[in-house]
């Protein structure tokens, strides 16, 4: 197992070297450069500010030459600094986003994998019940309602009509002046909307693969064989169906792992929520190329973290892969 | 005293809608005329919402807006803008110019403090003046300062500029924001200023200090008790950044901001027109300082031909762009100079619209229908088809490209519409000259001086003048008008180029879009001028009474 799980994490350092690589060729590729927005569209740019700050940021080599120092730097862990006016390390630039986008993203992990666990299920074992039907149209209604179309409704209902809950933003301007309790209370209330907006979407797709999960399952001879044991249907489902049935989803869990430091970008810009999807939308459309690479490779390593830990779990939770492997290595 | 103020605004504003013709008598009787009412008084927190974050803290080294109405806060310059779009003192008490326009003193005032207490002087001045020129300073708009000779201080009150030739714009040049030497001069230099404590904590001499930026998020200022022109009634300014155009909107309705300038054509003419809005908001228009144009690439043949771009600019109809795109909050724009300004003259050639005789004048550069397709073509048999571009994102842009393209297929011509991303249309596209029509906006300063934009040598592909217009008077108009520091003799200057551009149809200039604040009725001291508004914010302020957020 361990000896699985270095080779995996050896292989993983090419496989990072080679999505870094495409990536700066790609972003580099793309027509504009960050100076056309330095030196906009205005009569009064200075075209020689612009010669300058392209030496300066090293844009006159080439690509790889390019590449090659940023790579230099990146293994340090140094990823230089934003190419924007404000100039400011690309490392804070994440650093003072990621908290927030993580922190929201959790919550609504949480609260999917809670939800979606019994409606699928439930699901499952009453397939083609009254239930199995309303909770189908709901869960695909979410999953083809469009993120921003929803928020505003609710925002226009809860802001704007009712005046129950915030607009944007993550505090009111007062914050700093409410007693403590007033404090969480309102920081919680700016979240409800965008944690709702999220978590209806995604309900969808994981309720989903649980029914399915769990509908294999139930016809597999182990759970006839605990029914004929004579086990209450309750346990059956519970120990016995359940515990197989979460396998795939585990799977499924740990590749969303590198979705959790992705923001949503429409949530977020709706919301007026200062986090990792408008920050990387903002550097690509400005082209300030450490910034995209700065988050593609944070990106790219919990995604390649990621898959390894799906397969390592899924040894340890599946005896079978688990005995599987010491058989071939023997 | 309250009441008289009043209805001096209200003259105010009407004087501004006859100087313009273009007004639309329906919305303005609509608009507002402000009320003052309470005295004025200290405290409140003033909330604007900006679409887009700042992009640092020293405005010289940005080129967004945001940075700059955060900087206009912070900073100050030795000159500024007044309300009628006239220079006026701010740091400078006075300015004088030797007889032959060489020569430029400012007279500093005394009593002028940075935030942290250390006097504004001389050497400031002349700090700001080296930082700017200084290759190292990744500043976008050092145009005005290379002109410069050189800069000394006599004395602590006294800057001295010189000119190697008269240059026109020497005074406005010098509204820019200055730096504090004692914080940057080491990273000035060094060539870091971008990466200094002043971009993200900013000391400046302005009306308001620097209190908090959260990226993403806000940015706070808090009035500056010792401001030379009094301490601002207003308290605190938050910008807050809303990315979205539709939350805007939403905060607005649950007024939840304080001052907006973003709003659509459409939700400032209909969808703010409810009692409970116009009871908590006060809405202006003014015309803003840029104009829309369709510009031609005059390197194609086919363009340039006078007789078809005639052709064009017969072919569409400006009123109804403005109606259907602006919902008529815009005014038609016959030149490149903004209406209001003392430069700006409407006595020049104007193109009805007229889709017959556009297409006479087609026929006539030899663009005949010959095969009954309802498009025309050359002797050739080559039909006129072209396409017209314009950035992606910009709703109004693509409108009038729609509405262009239908109007050009009135008079046989066959256009298409492509939309492309920001950045590489500029690169693809509008540099190279690789177009035929584009759909774009052009800033114009307070200054008429349009050298960059309309002078032979800028055709560069870095350079403004994108149609590649060429003409050798008007290229000795523009040397005229930069080189004299003497306004009646610029005004014959600038209404003779406004003249020869409006015959020679570069491109056709299709309107001057209006801004469109909403500002919250609890805020009183607003008064509307050419300039805008902004003009004298310090003089907001809000009744005790009406004061929402006590802290600060």
């Amino acid at each position: 197992m361990a000896l699985f799980a270095l080779r995996r994490l050896l292989l993983s350092i090419p496989l990072l070297l080679g999505i870094t690589f495409i990536s700066y060729v790609v972003i580099s590729l793309a027509p504009g450069g960050p100076l056309d927005f330095l030196t906009p569209e205005d009569p009064n740019a200075s075209p020689e500010v612009k010669e300058r700050l392209i030496k300066e940021f090293g844009l006159d080599r080439p690509v790889y030459e390019q590449y090659w120092k940023w790579l230099k730097r990146a293994v340090h862990l140094d990823f230089g600094r934003s190419f924007l006016p404000d100039g400011r390390p690309v490392l804070t630039k994440i650093g003072e986003r990621l908290p927030i986008t993580l922190f929201l993203n959790l919550i609504e992990m949480a609260i999917i994998v809670g939800l979606a666990i019994p409606i699928g299920v439930l699901s499952a074992t009453r397939q083609y019940s009254l239930y199995d039907k309303i909770t189908t149209v709901f869960v695909f209604v979410g999953f083809a309602t469009p993120d921003f179309w929803l928020a505003l409704l609710l925002l226009i209902l809860f802001g704007v009509q009712l005046g129950w809950l915030p607009i944007s933003g993550l505090r009111s301007l007062n914050w700093e002046y409410l007693s403590f309790w007033r404090q969480q209370w309102d920081f919680f209330a700016h979240l409800i909307l965008p944690i709702a907006v999220a978590t209806f979407g995604g309900l969808a797709g994981f309720s989903r693969y649980m029914r399915q999960s769990m509908l294999e399952v139930v016809r597999q001879d182990y759970v006839q064989t605990a029914r004929a044991k004579g086990l209450s249907e309750r346990m059956v489902i519970s120990k016995h169906a359940l515990r197989n049935a979460l396998l795939p989803v585990i799977t499924i869990l740990a590749l969303a792992l590198p979705g959790l430091i992705g923001g949503s970008v429409i949530i977020e810009s709706i919301f007026a929520i200062p986090g990792m999807g408008q920050l990387m939308v903002q550097s690509v459309f400005s082209r300030d190329y450490p910034v995209v690479m700065g988050n593609l490779v944070i990106v790219a390593t919990l995604t390649l973290v990621a898959n390894l830990v799906a397969d390592i779990t899924y040894g340890l939770v599946d005896p079978r892969i688990r005995f599987g492997g010491r058989r071939g290595r023997r | 005293m309250p009441k008289g103020r009043a209805r001096l605004h209200h003259l105010l504003a009407l004087a501004i809608c006859g100087a313009l013709a273009a007004c639309n008598g329906e919305l303005d009787s609509r608009a507002d005329e402000v009320v003052t009412s309470g005295p004025p008084a200290y405290g409140d927190t003033f909330i604007q919402a900006s679409i887009g974050d700042i992009g640092g803290l020293i405005p010289s080294l940005t080129s967004d807006q945001s940075s700059h109405e955060v900087g206009a806060m912070i900073y100050d310059g030795l000159v500024k803008t007044d309300k009628d779009l006239n220079l006026a003192p701010a740091m400078a008490e006075s300015w004088t110019y030797s007889r032959d326009c060489l020569e430029l003193t400012f007279k500093l005032r005394r009593d002028v403090k940075w935030h942290d207490e250390r006097p504004f002087t001389a050497d400031d001045v002349v700090f700001t003046y080296q930082t700017m020129i200084n290759p190292k300073t990744p500043a976008p708009f050092k145009e005005g300062f290379m002109l410069v000779k050189d800069v000394v201080a006599p004395d602590p009150y006294t800057v001295r500029v010189r000119y190697a030739e008269p240059y026109a714009r020497a005074v406005e040049t010098w509204s820019t924001y200055m730096l504090p030497k004692h914080l940057l001069q080491s990273f000035a230099e060094a060539g870091t200023l971008r990466e200094s404590p002043q971009n993200s904590w900013p000391v400046g001499t302005g009306p308001y200090r620097f209190q908090e930026w959260k990226p993403g998020e806000k940015v706070v200022l808090v009035a500056n008790p010792d401001y030379y022109e009094g301490r601002p009634y207003l308290s605190r300014i938050v910008y807050r950044v809303i990315p979205s155009q539709a939350t805007i909107f939403l905060e607005l309705k649950a007024k939840g901001v304080d001052y907006v300038n973003t709003l659509t054509g459409i939700q400032y003419a209909r969808q703010t027109e409810y009692p409970a809005f116009r009871k908590a908001y006060h809405k202006f228009r003014y015309p803003a300082s840029d104009y829309t144009f369709l510009g031609f690439n005059l390197k194609d043949p086919r363009f340039a031909d006078r007789r078809v771009r005639e052709a064009f600019a017969h072919a569409i109809n400006k009123q109804e762009l403005i109606d259907g795109v602006r919902l008529g909050l815009a005014r038609e724009a016959n030149g490149p100079i903004r209406p209001g300004t003392w430069a700006y003259t409407d006595d020049v050639k104007r193109f009805a619209y007229d889709p017959e005789k556009a297409k006479a004048l087609l026929a006539e550069a030899g663009w005949k229908d010959r095969d009954g397709d309802g498009i025309v073509e050359d002797p050739d048999g080559k039909p006129f088809t072209l396409t017209i571009r314009t950035n992606q994102g910009n709703d109004e842009r693509k409108k009038i490209a729609e509405i262009i393209q239908q109007r050009l297929k009135d008079i046989g011509v066959q256009a298409e519409i492509q939309l492309i991303e920001w950045a590489a249309f500029i690169k693809e596209f509008v540099k190279p000259r690789r177009f035929e029509l584009i759909v774009l906006g052009l800033g114009t300063g307070t200054d008429p001086d349009q050298y960059v934009v309309w002078h032979s040598s800028q055709r560069g592909p870095d350079q403004m003048n994108r149609t590649g217009y060429a003409n050798p008077e008007v290229d000795r108009l523009l040397e005229v008008g930069r080189r004299s520091c003497v306004q009646q003799d610029r005004i014959r200057s600038y209404h003779q180029i406004q003249r020869i551009l409006a015959e020679d149809l570069p491109m056709i200039f299709l309107y001057y879009r209006d801004a469109l604040p909403v500002v919250s009725s609890r805020i009183r001291g607003v008064s509307p001028a050419p300039a805008g508004i902004l003009h004298n914010f310090d003089e907001w302020y809000v009744p005790k009474a009406q004061q929402r957020y006590t802290a600060g």
